[in-house]
């Protein structure tokens, strides 16, 4: 079952997983977990693009990016958590309310 | 003169007063002697402007002269109101009239008002009188005619009420100008009932339309006795008399000129004017009227003992006399007497404001405010101190009585024949005459009377009469004027018998035939007095004789005692003394019902229908208004607009949770947006 | 028999991710997503992606999960080895994701992919070496400008005081 479509469900699962993750757990981690889930959902259809959609190389390049920007985002992203949690001495996210009404 | 002449001179002759009228009211007071001498110039320019008129017609001699020019007034298509001016003979001889004894009342009224406290004022009413009075003169439409009657009931008001501090000088002027408009209704449906059948108001179209027999029978004769009700009330006949004894609280001028000589004369004009359009049942009722009048208030002269008083119930049976003589036919002869009468009778009153002018210095002197110096039994030999008077009146008084050498007599005769006459054709009709030759015996022995009681006799209050003196020139020359115009001969010109009345007068005013078909011609009626003309004279020479007899032995030579009789006949004393009790009948029998009346209909507007009805529309609006606000405040505002306010403050609140600070609440919501957009999108 | 190990491996890989977003303790999550990680870098070799299956693993696993594990270590109480810690709005969470997905099936299955023939690449590290250098220089450059930043940015936010 080797098709496009095959791997846009696949892809596409992981996606909504990865979203559920982010906007459910209350811990900040899981949350970034999350987000590399769909990060990697998206690699995911870049490559079956590339291979099945006529794309080819590009598709590779554009993969290797996000890989890219996945690493440097999730480095930033857990410097600011560390300092939430010296800050606030929680990483619930739930308690980062800052904002509320 | 030419016709443009004489329409001018009339022109000025109508407006001149009212411009001396305009004078005298807006800057009579600042003008030097107050302005009197505004009037007086125009009066007097009047007079001459109608001798030149008078002299013209004179030499013109012709007795059909009549002149017409009008111009419209209204024009509403089918709908036209002309006004104009009438000049005949008639109309001159009456401007003559006017402007000569108006002449008389300024210059009179100079000495006689002397010091009043309202004097340019009076002149100023006595202009507009004067105006007035022309207007009617002048009159060639109905609609005119009526304006200027009611503006000289106008000017009566205003003189008669001159003093109106008096209460009872205000009454009697409210009283003269209230009986009028009596009359006035009745003078104003026979305008509506000729207008609607005949669709004009002028008078030489009314006469044609009439011959031409476009109306007649009773709705005429509804039309005409109309019409003569306002001469009813005008010139004060029976029942509408009752004006002008008590018009008399105005100063004796106004007494002169308007209630002897012109005003009240101006019923008897209108007549004149428009007997060609009065069928014979009208003119039965105006003979009876006439002539029953007359004797009725020759009964209640002979006792008053107020010198004015006399006067004037003497103007309302020589008005009846004028009356009589148009309804029976002979209506020039009703204008000969009132050509006559306003001469003698004008002097008479002069004659009596002379004598009172004196009474009233003599007891300022005195220092007496009680004595009152119109009653005759306060005076009494008279004749030596105010000897210019004494003749005056006594001229006049010899022209009323009917003597032969007067002018009185003339007239008098003349109508006495009508009288005859007509009896004679309609035997019927008996009582007309016995009214006139009755009224005529009456007439004499009041008259006398007077000049006895005042003039001669031993003085009744001898401390009075060393202070009366004859009095200025200004009152006398009017006096010696208006006396010798008494005399016969100014109407005989240029014939000189006595005992005729031929003469200018007969030869330039001539009767007109009526209009009405069927009526007697005024060949007819001429021809019939011309037959009664000596039976009628006899008559009235006894008849004038003997009154002047019973005068004379009762009071001159007092053989017969008037006390004795007047006990012996007390009630009928008493009811001539009290003028027949007339008003107090009307006020118990008219005036106090219909006074009930309107204050039974003005309790209900006020205290029915205002307080119920009116302020109850206020108090249900109120209430109304009330629950309306309750509605708009409470309801709407406070509920809808504040709620819609309160509504989204709650829905604020409530959705406040979403705002919760949490940032994966937000991505939820974000995700749950996308979702529905996009099934919306699909669907 | 491919088919079979195909399947094995989407299987393992959606299993670990659901445990990833499921599972009640932390470090039980991370290694699951170690496991995804692989198996998404399998999938890759299924797509002849093999350059980057192994970039997937080195840089994925051995860089950002290790980090992943330092924060989680970092961010609780070493005592507890149990770090528990409970999800919130399951409930509509789930329906939201539910609808998410179900567009996205609709939409995969509904839209006519432009597909063309595909051929086995020859040698995909040569070529993408040669992309980067020759077509994608820009973003190359742009690329380890951002790394820069990040790592100095990093390094800033995690100081002590000062």
């Amino acid at each position: 079952m080797d098709s496009l479509n095959t791997y846009l469900f696949i892809a596409a699962i992981l996606f909504s997983l990865g979203l559920f993750g982010v906007i459910t757990r209350r811990n900040g981690v899981a949350v970034l977990m999350g987000i590399e889930l769909i990060l990697n959902s998206a690699n995911l259809n870049f490559l079956a693009f590339a291979k099945f959609g006529g794309m080819n190389m590009s598709g590779h390049i554009f993969a290797l990016f996000v890989i890219i920007m996945a690493a440097a985002e999730a480095a930033v992203a857990l410097a600011i958590i560390i300092n939430i949690f010296k800050n606030f001495h929680t990483i619930n996210v739930d308690d980062v309310q800052g904002l509320r009404q | 003169m030419t016709g443009n002449m004489i329409m001018d001179y009339s022109l000025l002759i109508l407006f001149l007063p009212l411009a001396a009228f305009v004078i005298q009211i807006f800057i009579g007071k600042r003008l030097p002697r107050q302005g009197d001498w505004v009037a007086i110039g125009a009066v007097v320019t009047t007079l001459i402007l109608s001798i030149a008129m008078f002299t013209s017609m004179l030499i013109g001699q012709e007795p059909q002269f009549a002149q017409e020019a009008s111009f419209t007034w209204l024009n509403m298509g089918a709908f036209k109101i002309e006004l104009g001016f009438l000049v005949d003979n008639i109309t001159i001889t009456m401007l003559l009239v006017v402007a000569l004894i108006s002449s008389m009342s300024h210059i009179f009224s100079v000495k006689y008002m002397e010091g009043d406290i309202r004097y340019s004022r009076y002149f100023a009413y006595l202009g507009f009188f004067t105006f007035s009075m022309n207007g009617i003169v002048l009159a060639n439409n109905l609609v005119s005619m009526y304006m200027f009657w009611e503006l000289v009931g106008v000017s009566s008001y205003l003189l008669i009420g001159h003093w109106f501090e008096k209460a009872s000088a205000a009454d009697a002027a409210k009283k003269a100008f209230l009986t009028n408009r009596v009359g006035d209704i009745g003078f104003f449906i026979g305008i509506l009932l000729i207008f609607s059948t005949l669709g004009t108001f002028t008078f030489s179209e009314i006469f044609d339309s009439i011959a031409a027999g476009k109306m007649g029978g009773t709705l005429l004769t509804f039309a005409g006795v109309g019409l003569f009700l306002g001469a009813m009330g005008k010139s004060s006949q029976f029942p509408l008399h009752i004006w002008l004894p008590d018009a008399m609280e105005g100063p004796t001028p106004v007494s002169a000129l308007m209630h002897a000589a012109t005003m009240v004369a101006a019923g008897v004009f209108l007549c004149v004017r428009l007997f060609p359009l009065f069928t014979p049942d009208a003119l039965i009722v105006m003979a009876y009227v006439g002539g029953f009048t007359a004797i009725f208030a020759a009964t209640i002269a002979i006792t008053q003992n107020d010198i004015k008083k006399v006067l004037a119930y003497s103007t309302v049976s020589q008005l009846g006399y004028m009356i009589l003589a148009v309804g029976s036919g002979a209506y020039i002869a009703g204008f000969f007497h009132l050509v006559t009468h306003a001469m003698f009778k004008a002097c008479l009153f002069y004659g009596s404001g002379s004598v009172i002018h004196a009474m009233h210095h003599a007891l300022h002197k005195k220092h007496d405010h009680e004595t009152d110096p119109q009653d005759m039994r306060n005076m009494g030999g008279f004749k030596e101190k105010m000897p210019i008077t004494y003749w005056a009146m006594l001229i006049s008084t010899l022209a009323i009585s009917g003597v032969p050498l007067f002018s009185g007599f003339l007239s008098k005769d003349a109508i006495l024949a009508g009288t005859l006459s007509f009896a004679t054709h309609q035997p019927i009709h008996f009582l007309l005459p016995v009214f006139g030759f009755g009224a005529a015996v009456i007439t004499a022995f009041y008259m006398f009377r007077l000049i006895f009681m005042t003039f001669h006799g031993k003085p009744q209050m001898a401390e009075l009469y060393d202070d009366i003196r004859e009095s200025p020139r200004e009152m006398t020359f009017p006096l010696i004027l208006l006396s010798t115009l008494s005399v016969f001969i100014f109407y005989t010109l240029p014939y000189f018998n006595p005992f005729s009345d031929h003469g200018w007068y007969t030869e330039l005013i001539v009767a007109s035939d009526a209009a009405v078909p069927g009526n007697p011609t005024s060949h007819f009626i001429a021809e019939g007095i011309h037959h009664a003309h000596y039976p009628a004279m006899a008559i009235s020479l006894i008849v004038a004789a003997l009154g002047i007899f019973l005068s004379w032995s009762m009071y001159f030579k007092k053989k017969i005692s008037a006390d004795d009789w007047a006990q012996k006949l007390k009630p009928m004393y008493n009811l001539s003394l009290n003028k027949y009790f007339f008003d107090e009948n009307y006020n118990r029998f008219l005036y106090q019902p219909f006074l009930k009346l309107s204050s039974l209909v003005a309790y209900i507007d006020w205290d029915l229908y205002d307080k119920y009805f009116i302020n109850g529309f206020g108090r249900v609006t109120k209430v109304f208004s009330f629950f309306t606000g309750r509605m708009d405040y409470d309801g709407l505002d406070q509920t809808i607009i504040d709620g819609i306010g309160r509504s989204v403050r709650h829905t604020g609140g409530a959705l406040k949770f979403l705002q919760t600070g949490r940032l994966q609440n937000y991505l939820l919501f974000a995700l749950l947006g996308v979702v529905v957009i996009v099934l919306v999108q699909s669907f | 028999m491919i088919d079979a190990v195909f399947w094995f491996i989407v299987l393992l890989t959606l299993g670990s991710a659901v445990t990833v977003v499921l599972h009640q303790k932390l470090l039980y999550s991370a290694i699951a997503l170690l496991f995804t990680l692989f198996g998404v870098a399998a999938l890759y070799i299924f797509l002849w992606a093999d350059f980057l299956a192994g970039v997937q693993v080195v840089i994925y696993v051995g860089g950002i999960l290790v980090l992943i594990i330092f924060g989680i270590m970092l961010t609780n109480r070493i005592s507890s080895v149990n770090i528990s810690h409970t999800s919130v709005q399951r409930g509509i969470g789930g329906l939201a994701v539910l609808g998410v997905l179900s567009i996205l099936g609709i939409m995969i299955l509904n839209t006519p992919w432009h597909q063309a023939d595909y051929v086995e690449p020859t040698q995909t590290t040569a070529s993408i070496g040669t992309l980067l250098m020759m077509d994608y220089l820009l973003p190359f450059e742009v690329t380890s400008l951002l790394l820069l930043a990040a790592l100095i940015g990093a390094v800033m936010l995690s100081r002590r005081g000062e």
